[in-house]
């Protein structure tokens, strides 16, 4: 069953088509990452499915909602999502605890104040004041409000912005705990591996349409791709693309009669097949 | 499943919160309370003026401040702070949550009557204390007082959130914001005795609720025999109520209909 449904979005700004003609279709319990670079439509995009935006043309259906209906029912529906924005720098002067206790009170079935904080790893922060809180911190904050009411899907925008990589790996531990509980997640991020080590499938947007979506480890055919080997033949380096590797590597052996020197073999990563993909289309 | 919380037990939720917020900011506790009692104490002290039989300067003043306290606690301050919300994003991630807009108007108007309400205790006990201002005995002048200030209010909370809209960042808000409440102090009566200001800035001032507001609590304030002083040789408190209303729809008009939660 799909949670979110897009068939033929658009949405322009003026002259600037920002969206052209989107469709999507996001499964029930499933991570799911929209990838694109800057101006690409994906903010807009999400907005849209957020019930911040109008859109154009097209349908939207986001647990079975229209989101940019208004009235009741739209209460109802919030009360069922979460949203992590992507920067938020208000209320200082009130304590974590303070603040996620309050925002709890917003929702029907919110979860345990302490279990969220415990969750996003600020127990020891629970009485400081939000203003003297780090920007990891403050980013976990984010993802405590956009997590208390216990959402049966969560929007997260570039999450881990400003994170050190240890906090990246822990912040990741917890994402990847609320898929276990069911919850469905749209995560937008600028970082390829944080795509790789989250999501179920992957979409590229680009120009205002989607030009793949796929797992991260087939998108834009990876699985199959060439291999490129590489290896040091006196003072020059060489390198091969080959859909054969091993017996390349085995030629190359018995050429140097063992070692090959500096010997590498890599398939590319979902970096390199992004920026493929995204290069391919500005032109 | 529970049911979603009402919009007004969440309104009553948020003005514990903005007035806990509020409290914790202490110079703007300090400007926003004490800033009109420092008028006061330098205008009271300047201006030692009989202006009719048994009326100081001060006493007219002090009626002008605090209807003016009323723009300034309400009007002026959501009119700055809301954009200022805007920019930092809080307005957005509220509108992603289940609580309703009603809500967040709820809980700035609890904030503001609140500071009101401190704020007039503040002025009347310096009046008291220091220019020998006696509070009226009559309790029609009471209870005149308390629809002014509840009427006043709701206008000044509304309108301030109305007026959010305006500025176009947070950081200008103040720019756009304080010169009009200054300017319609100067013709509304607060500084000056009214009926001695030009009669266009009478008939400019007269259209805005803080004019009324200011002759209102000269009503309460100062002896009825006063009110021959006044430019309609009466205190006028039907017109006062139909203009504040008529103002407290406009703002509830647009806060409805055109509140910004966003930027752009």
């Amino acid at each position: 069953m799909s949670l979110i449904e897009v068939k033929g979005l658009k949405k322009s700004y003026g002259d600037v088509h920002a969206v052209r003609g989107v469709d999507l279709e996001i499964a029930q319990g499933e991570i799911f990452s929209l990838l694109g670079p800057n101006g690409a439509g994906k903010t807009t995009t999400v907005e849209i499915l957020e019930g911040f935006r109008t859109r154009d043309a097209g349908t939207v259906s986001v647990l079975g909602f229209d989101p940019q209906s208004r009235g009741h029912q739209s209460r109802e529906w919030r009360n069922r999502i979460g949203i992590v924005l992507q920067s938020s720098a208000d209320a200082g002067d009130l304590t974590v605890l303070e603040t996620v206790e309050h925002f709890s009170g917003y929702y029907s079935n919110p979860r345990k104040v302490d279990e969220v904080i415990y969750a996003v790893g600020l127990v020891e922060k629970e009485s400081a004041l939000i203003r003297t809180l780090s920007g990891g911190q403050r980013r976990r904050l984010d993802v405590a409000l956009g997590i208390v009411g216990n959402p049966e899907l969560l929007f997260l925008d570039e999450p881990t912005t400003g994170f050190d990589p240890e906090a990246r790996r822990s912040f990741w531990a917890l994402i990847q705990k609320l898929r276990s509980d069911g919850t469905t997640i749209l995560l937008t991020t600028h970082y390829l591996d944080e795509a790789e080590a989250l999501a179920d499938r992957v979409a590229v947007i680009n120009n205002g349409v989607i030009i793949e979506v796929s797992t991260p480890a087939e998108l834009g055919g990876r699985a199959t791709s060439q291999a490129t080997v590489s290896w040091r033949d006196g003072d020059t380096v060489k390198s091969e693309r080959s859909d054969n590797p091993t017996a390349l590597v085995s030629k190359l052996s018995s050429h140097f009669g063992g070692e090959v020197p500096e010997l590498v073999v890599t398939r590319p990563s979902l970096e390199d097949i992004y920026l493929e993909m995204i290069g391919e289309t500005h032109e | 499943m529970n049911k979603i919380p009402s919009a007004l037990s969440l309104g009553i939720r948020r003005g514990g919160l903005e007035i806990r917020q509020f409290a914790r900011q202490r110079e703007s506790v300090v400007f926003t309370l004490l800033f009109p009692v420092i008028l006061l104490a330098i205008f009271g002290s300047v201006f030692k003026d009989t202006i009719a039989p048994g009326v100081t300067f001060s006493q007219y003043f002090l009626a002008g401040m605090i209807a003016s306290g009323l723009v300034n606690t309400g009007f002026q301050a959501l009119a700055i702070t809301i954009p200022l919300e805007r920019d930092f994003g809080a307005l957005k991630r509220l509108r992603g949550t289940p609580m309703p807009a009603s809500s967040y108007f709820i809980g700035k108007a609890i904030l503001i009557f609140v500071s009101m309400v401190i704020q007039i205790l503040l002025l009347l006990g310096f009046g008291i204390l220091f220019f020998g201002v006696d509070l009226p005995t009559d309790i029609n002048k009471w209870i005149t007082f308390t629809w002014l200030v509840l009427l006043g209010s709701a206008c000044s909370t509304a309108l301030g959130i109305a007026f959010s809209i305006v500025p176009k960042s947070g950081r200008g808000a103040s720019a756009v914001v304080s010169p009009i409440v200054i300017i319609l102090q100067f013709f509304s009566g607060v500084f000056f005795v009214f009926t001695q200001l030009p009669s266009w800035m009478q008939q400019v001032a007269a259209i805005f609720p803080l004019k009324w507001l200011t002759q209102g609590m000269r009503s309460v304030f100062l002896p009825d025999s006063f009110a021959s002083q006044e430019v309609a040789k009466d205190w006028e408190a039907g017109k006062t109520v139909v203009i504040l209303l008529v103002w407290l729809a406009i703002g509830i008009f647009f806060s409805v209909r055109k509140f910004k939660w966003d930027r752009d």
